[in-house]
C-alpha cells in the first residue's frame, strides 16, 4: 500500500464517519415550503410505523404506502391539525400498532413496567444474598 | 420450602418463553382492524379512466356491501378475481372496488377489461386515500359493510373459495337478515 493510497483511504473513512449518509426516504418534492411545518412533519413521521416494512418508520421507508402516509401527514398539518390530531387520525385507522412508541395504557402496562419489575426482583434477590452471606460470616466470627 | 424460590426464575423464564414462542407463529401482517364495528371513515375517490362515477363512503350506505382493495400489480388479487366474478355474476352481494396504487391510470381499467369487472363502482386510489381510510396495509383486503355503513368484518389477503363459503358469506347472509 503506497502512503498516498493509505492517506486517501483514511480521508474517505474519516469523511464517512464525520458525515454519515442521510438515511431518510423523504423525496425533495415532498418537503414543505414552511420549515416549521416540515420539521413537525419529520418529527411525526419518525414515530409512525411503516405498515409494509414494519420495523421502519415512514420517514425511513421507501414503500409507496409510507410515501402516501408522509404526504397525508403533511397535508393534515397544512390544514391546521396539531401533532396529536395527526397521530389520532392515523391511529383511528391503523390502531396503536402504527405508533413506534407504544402508548402507556392498561394493556401495555406490562410492556412499560416489566423491565422495572425484573430489575426490582433481581435487586431484592441480590440484597437477600448479600445479607445471608454477611450473616454467615458473623456466625463464623462467633465460632472462632 | 424455601428451595421452591430457587426455581422461580426458571418458571418465569419458561412461561415467558412459551408466550414468546407462541408469538412467533403469528403473522405480523395480519393486524386486527380497529375499524370493526365503526362507521367507514369519510373518503372520496375519482372514477377510474373510462367510468363516470368514482367511490365515496356515501355510496356504501343502505345495503350490505363488500369493499375490495385491489391493484393490477397485485398477484393475489389476480387469483382472487375469479371468485369476485362469480360473486357478482350470481348477484350475491354488490362489490365495490378500490383500485390502489396503480403505476398509471391506464393499467387498472385495462386489467378489468381483460379479466371482467365484478365491481358496482370503482374508485381510483393513486394516493392511498381510500386504502388509508380502511387501514389497509397490503392488497387484497376486503371489508363487509352493513346497511348503516358500519364495518363488520375484515379479511386480509386473498379470499379463497373456502374462506368465502365458511366465513364471509355466512356473515353477509346474517347481516342481510337484520
Amino acid at each position: 500500500m503506497t502512503p498516498a493510497f493509505f492517506r486517501s483511504s483514511c480521508l474517505v473513512i474519516a469523511l464517512l464517519i464525520l458525515f454519515p449518509f442521510n438515511t431518510n426516504a423523504v423525496d425533495p418534492s415532498e418537503i414543505l415550503g414552511n420549515a416549521t411545518l416540515e420539521k413537525r412533519a419529520r418529527h411525526i413521521s419518525k414515530d409512525l410505523r411503516c405498515l409494509v416494512c414494519q420495523n421502519q418508520s415512514i420517514d425511513d421507508s421507501d414503500a409507496p404506502l409510507a410515501r402516501d402516509l408522509r404526504l397525508l401527514v403533511r397535508e393534515r398539518l397544512i390544514q391546521g391539525d396539531t401533532d396529536n390530531e395527526v397521530f389520532d387520525y392515523v391511529v383511528s385507522r391503523y390502531g396503536d400498532f402504527v405508533l413506534l412508541r407504544p402508548p402507556v395504557k392498561a394493556v401495555t402496562a406490562i410492556l412499560w413496567l416489566g423491565p422495572a419489575i425484573f430489575v426490582l426482583i433481581g435487586f431484592i434477590g441480590l440484597l437477600r444474598y448479600f445479607r445471608r452471606q454477611s450473616k454467615d460470616e458473623n456466625a463464623e466470627d462467633q465460632n472462632t | 420450602m424455601k428451595k421452591i424460590f430457587y426455581f422461580l426464575p426458571l418458571v418465569i423464564l419458561a412461561i415467558l418463553a412459551i408466550y414468546l414462542i407462541m408469538g412467533l407463529g403469528r403473522n405480523p401482517q395480519d393486524l386486527p382492524s380497529v375499524l370493526i364495528n365503526k362507521p367507514i371513515p369519510a373518503f372520496e375517490l375519482a372514477p377510474i379512466k373510462g367510468q363516470t362515477k368514482g367511490l365515496s363512503n356515501l355510496d356504501l350506505l343502505g345495503q350490505v356491501t363488500l369493499v375490495n382493495i385491489f391493484g393490477s400489480w397485485c398477484e393475489a388479487c389476480r387469483l382472487e378475481h375469479d371468485l369476485l366474478m362469480k360473486i357478482s355474476k350470481n348477484n350475491l352481494v354488490p362489490i365495490y372496488g378500490i383500485d390502489w396504487q396503480e403505476p398509471n391510470n391506464l393499467v387498472g381499467p385495462r386489467w378489468l377489461k381483460r379479466l371482467g369487472n365484478p365491481y358496482t363502482l370503482v374508485g381510483d386510489d393513486p394516493k392511498s386515500r381510500g386504502a388509508i381510510a380502511f387501514g389497509v396495509t397490503k392488497a387484497p383486503e376486503s371489508f363487509v359493510i352493513d346497511k348503516n355503513g358500519v364495518i363488520r368484518f375484515k379479511h386480509t389477503g386473498r379470499i379463497t373459495e373456502n374462506t368465502w363459503n365458511n366465513t364471509v358469506w355466512p356473515i353477509i347472509m346474517d347481516l342481510k337478515k337484520q
